[in-house]
């Protein structure tokens, strides 16, 4: 089948990263909003119905230093992906699965909101921070708009940035295929990430969380200063809360039939975007996430509400931790040192009250 | 601009209590022949031991943990940066003050005999605890049975037929004595292993903050204490009366707002009511030995003087179970979580860090029991039967006329008991009128005005310059002097804050309900359900109060005070350390305390 639903998605070289971390959260239990994997099969049909000559020719002699160069390679490869020919079997494939995702979300036919999201196979590797490589898109409306957002997804993996990545590193063209999800979009009252340690100091005790009003993509693309926690991963105490100046937000526009920018006005954005009791909630989910794995993690989520005021809280994607968690973690304690030691260090050092150069308390 | 407190020498005299140095001993008071170093130290008011004005008899306490603490510092553990805490008397009140060593090649010097004492104790740890148990036991014991003799008109034809020797008021005077030794003998007994056990356990809390940064204290509490603790037993005590009382079916005898004695009187009436006065009696020793109050004062109330307190608790605790609830402390519930989260810390760790986090967890675990239990054993059981034995000779005084009450004897300080004494023994011995009948009735009057004036002055938290670094481990550990209760004391405000009052997060939980201030632990029976407690300072008898308030404020205290520890126990949101609870909240306001950030605020 050249589309599998996420609780179908196993194999990671098929449906991309994204696609199959989805499908584990699923299979623990998390609340992940619905939606299909267009798995690389159809990409690489697509690369064998010409595509791929075509892409070959283009690519061949780019190098990296020439900027000029490189974009207009970037956007000849493009529009080649962007107007191939889709086989009439994927165009119809695409169609139908969207018609069933709008009937599992109760919503008309065609008018169900969903964010098309690349998956790329080499991307969600521990040891390769592809992230940020390739395109999402949010409240993409009807399947025909799902399917060309579909095309960019998939020639967005020749942006000069991306060309210019694979080359740096010695990574080949041809290697690199894509999934791409297509996902239920939650409309969130508040939205953020997750990192299962401290991504200040590495500590693995802690859980950070960073939240804004709206949708995620303002704390993802980093447009927003987002309000900031650090939780206790072991206690669940709540031990620091930065309440940032939430300046602006995005959220659907119906009738626009897309996401707008509206700005906070300020008694809002300076609120707090999560209560404690949400904030548990995530810590919990983040947990959960991060035992399954055995891994640190970085997550997605967002919070939804319903009319009567409860929320749902929605993981969106969750990829490994990549700065701290790769490196080695030196111990705080020095070899060969005794309790006895430490006590005798920790008298003499004892606490510091006040500067006395400033003339300041500490 | 540097932020000061004022000196000693600046604080001035309340209005009609001058002389007032007089009621204290020449060593005890701030002098001009001390002044450049009295000057530049840092003092500040402990009013978490004593929170009321000195009866110059009860300095007897003060007096003896300033000796005693200071020599296990300085002479016996040689702790390499610190030695004894200082004390003075100022305005009626005690100001103390860390004493540290500041010449770093005298320290390094200390280091090596440090290591060798302490090390001994660490080492051997749970046996001379063991074999302390035996110690204050047997010092209590000595106490209680220590003979206070009157003054007969003829000694006892037995001394002339034994060829004794020696008389009554020879007895007297040695029982005086011995009495007063056996304080200063448990003195020395409290601090024996105190000193190292905050030690251990603070270079444990500063380890926990290096590995994992932000670590909640509390949760480094939580690691550490224990479960089974003494100063919890005699709660435990009444809640096994209580479910005594169902059983037996006298819980109806505990209707609200009967005495102990109308209560006791019903029981006796019945065979089921005398079997559970039995019960009493036999928890009475030594579980009602428990003060009201800190234990340092011959005036605060202990259950086995004043049986209102343990009543009233047995009181809520019936009405509980009658009412189908449980009163079990959730022991293994507690254990359990202790269990859970060591587990889950010590998980995130590996090599040198994992060995040493569960070296140095083991040797404060090890440490933990003599912290929490030793205050039972000297402040509460001691001390109860220190202060009525004292009155033994407060009741031979009366009988001679020195005095028109028992209590009266504690206006005195105990070197001038001592000569009291003298001037009785001599006047029994030589046949003629002792001075003290006239000397002391007006003086003891004089003692008591003065002293209700000292009683209204405020003490100012700290008096002269804060010092760089503390070293001293209890002034770290209990008081909680650190920079944020200095600056909070200064009313610094580093950032403006929002609050109507801040201090540390002591128990965790955010709670709303109405303030009662309480001053002296009479007032605890004005407490009524469901409200925030704001007082100075708790104290551990004071555990039925904790299963009826939503939450606690207090003025002084840090994570290990017994406000935080069992506040923590009891689930019951706190902030401790604030400084001005007191002064800046009223009975009847409407408050909102978050125990997990350290605020209070005022929502009504």
């Amino acid at each position: 089948m050249p589309i599998l639903w996420f609780e179908e998605c196993e194999d990671a070289n098929r449906v991309g990263g994204k696609a199959a971390g989805l499908a584990r959260l699923l299979h623990a239990g998390v609340d992940v909003p619905p939606g299909f994997a267009v798995t690389v099969d159809v990409f690489r049909a697509l690369l064998d119905d010409g595509l791929g000559t075509s892409l070959s020719r283009v690519l061949g002699s780019v190098e990296t230093r020439d900027t000029e160069a490189l974009e207009a390679v970037s956007g000849e490869a493009r529009r080649l992906v962007e107007q191939a020919r889709v086989l009439p079997s994927v165009r119809d494939a695409v169609h139908r699965e969207y018609a069933e995702l709008c009937r599992r979300a109760g919503v008309g036919e065609d008018e169900l909101p969903v964010a098309v999201r690349s998956s790329a196979t080499a991307e969600d590797l521990p040891d390769a921070s592809f992230a940020g490589q390739q395109d999402t898109y949010l409240w993409v409306i009807g399947a025909d708009a799902v399917l060309e957002h579909i095309r960019r997804c998939w020639s967005s993996l020749y942006t000069a940035r991306a060309i210019g990545y694979r080359l740096d590193r010695g990574y080949g063209h041809e290697g690199v295929l894509m999934s791409v999800c297509v996902q239920k979009m939650v409309d969130a009252r508040s939205a953020g990430v997750t990192f299962t340690l401290n991504p200040i100091n590495g500590d693995r005790s802690k859980v950070a969380i960073e939240s804004s009003w709206g949708l995620g993509e303002s704390v993802v693309s980093g447009e927003v200063t987002p309000d900031n926690f650090l939780v206790d991963k072991v206690t669940f105490d709540i031990v620091r809360k930065e309440i940032s100046n939430k300046v602006f937000e995005l959220r659907p526009d119906p009738t626009a039939r897309t996401v707008l920018r509206h700005e906070i006005p300020s008694e809002r954005a300076r609120a707090p975007s999560l209560s404690d009791d949400e904030i548990l909630t995530l810590t919990r989910l983040a947990r959960a996430v991060e035992d399954h794995h055995g891994y640190p993690q970085d997550l997605e989520w967002a919070i939804e509400e319903s009319p009567d005021g409860d929320s749902v809280v929605f993981l969106l994607q969750s990829r490994p931790e990549t700065v701290w968690s790769g490196r080695p973690r030196p111990p705080v304690s020095a070899a060969g040192v005794s309790t006895m030691d430490y006590i005798v260090a920790h008298l003499v050092r004892g606490v510091r009250v006040r500067d006395a150069k400033e003339h300041r308390i500490m | 601009m540097t932020e000061r407190f004022p000196s000693p020498f600046e604080v001035e005299t309340p209005e009609g209590c001058e002389g007032w140095e007089d009621l204290y001993p020449y060593y005890y008071v701030f002098s001009e022949d001390r002044r450049e170093f009295e000057e530049s130290k840092f003092w500040f008011f402990d009013s978490m031991h004593h929170p009321e004005v000195l009866y110059p008899f009860d300095t007897i306490t003060s007096e003896s943990w300033w000796v005693a603490l200071g020599e296990m510092n300085s002479r016996v553990f040689i702790v390499p940066p610190a030695l004894g805490i200082d004390q003075r008397v100022i305005n009626g009140r005690l100001y103390i003050s860390a004493n540290a060593i500041m010449d770093e090649e005298v320290v390094g010097a200390r280091v090596a005999h440090f290591m060798e004492r302490a090390g001994y104790y660490y080492e051997h740890w749970d046996e001379l605890y063991a074999q302390w148990k035996d110690k204050v036991s047997d010092t209590v014991e000595r106490l209680k049975a220590l003979e206070v003799p009157s003054l007969p008109e003829m000694e006892d034809l037995q001394t002339v037929r034994s060829g004794r020797g020696l008389t009554s008021a020879y007895d007297l005077l040695v029982a005086y004595d011995r009495a007063i030794e056996n304080m200063h003998e448990v003195w020395h007994l409290h601090f024996e292993f105190l000193n190292l056990g905050y030690a251990a356990y603070l270079t444990f809390f500063g380890f926990c903050k290096e590995l994992f940064p932000d670590i909640p204290d509390q949760a480094i509490a939580q690691l550490v204490a224990g479960i089974d603790v003494l100063l919890y037993r005699p709660d435990e005590e009444l809640r096994k009366l209580a479910k005594s009382a169902v059983e037996l079916g006298v819980a109806d005898s505990f209707r609200v707002g009967r005495s102990p004695d109308e209560i006791l009187e019903e029981l006796a009436k019945s065979a089921p009511g005398k079997e559970w006065c039995a019960e009493l009696e036999a928890v009475k020793d030594p579980w009602f030995y428990f003060s009201t109050g800190s234990g340092f004062y011959h005036h605060h109330k202990t259950w086995i003087d004043d049986l209102t307190f343990p009543f009233e608790g047995i009181r809520g605790y019936v009405e509980k179970l009658v009412a189908g609830a449980s009163i079990d402390r959730p022991l293994e519930a507690v254990q359990a979580e202790r269990d859970r989260i060591t587990a889950e810390y010590a998980a995130l760790l590996e090599g040198d860090d994992l060995k040493n986090f569960e070296q140095q967890l083991a040797l404060a675990r090890t440490v933990f029991p003599f912290i929490e239990d030793h205050n039972f054993y000297v402040e509460h059981w001691h001390h109860a039967v220190f202060w009525n034995k004292m009155r033994e000779f407060g009741q031979i005084f009366v009988d001679n006329g020195f005095f028109e009450e028992v209590d009266d004897m504690f206006f005195l300080h105990r070197f001038e008991v001592r000569a009291a004494l003298y001037d009785l023994i001599s006047s029994w011995g030589v046949g003629t009128p002792a001075r003290g009948p006239a000397y002391w009735p007006p003086e003891v009057a004089r003692r008591k005005v003065l002293l209700s004036k000292l009683a209204e002055w405020s003490p100012i938290p700290g008096l002269g310059e804060p010092p760089e670094v503390v070293t001293e481990p209890f002034t770290i550990m209990l008081w909680g002097i650190t920079t944020d209760s200095i600056q909070n004391w200064l009313g610094v405000e580093g950032e403006e804050s929002e609050h109507a009052v801040t201090g540390l997060a002591g128990s965790p939980g955010v709670v709303e309900g109405r303030a009662r201030v309480i001053l002296s632990a009479d007032q605890l029976s004005e407490i009524q359900d469901g409200e925030i407690l704001v007082c100075p300072i708790t104290n551990p008898s004071w555990g039925p109060v904790f299963s009826r308030i939503a939450g606690a404020v207090t003025d002084i205290g840090g994570m290990m005070s017994h406000a935080s520890i069992v506040c923590r126990e009891y689930q019951v949101a706190a902030v401790v350390g604030t400084g001005f609870g007191t002064t800046r909240l009223e009975t009847g306001q409407m408050l909102r305390v978050n125990g997990s950030e350290g605020w209070v605020d005022i929502i009504d």
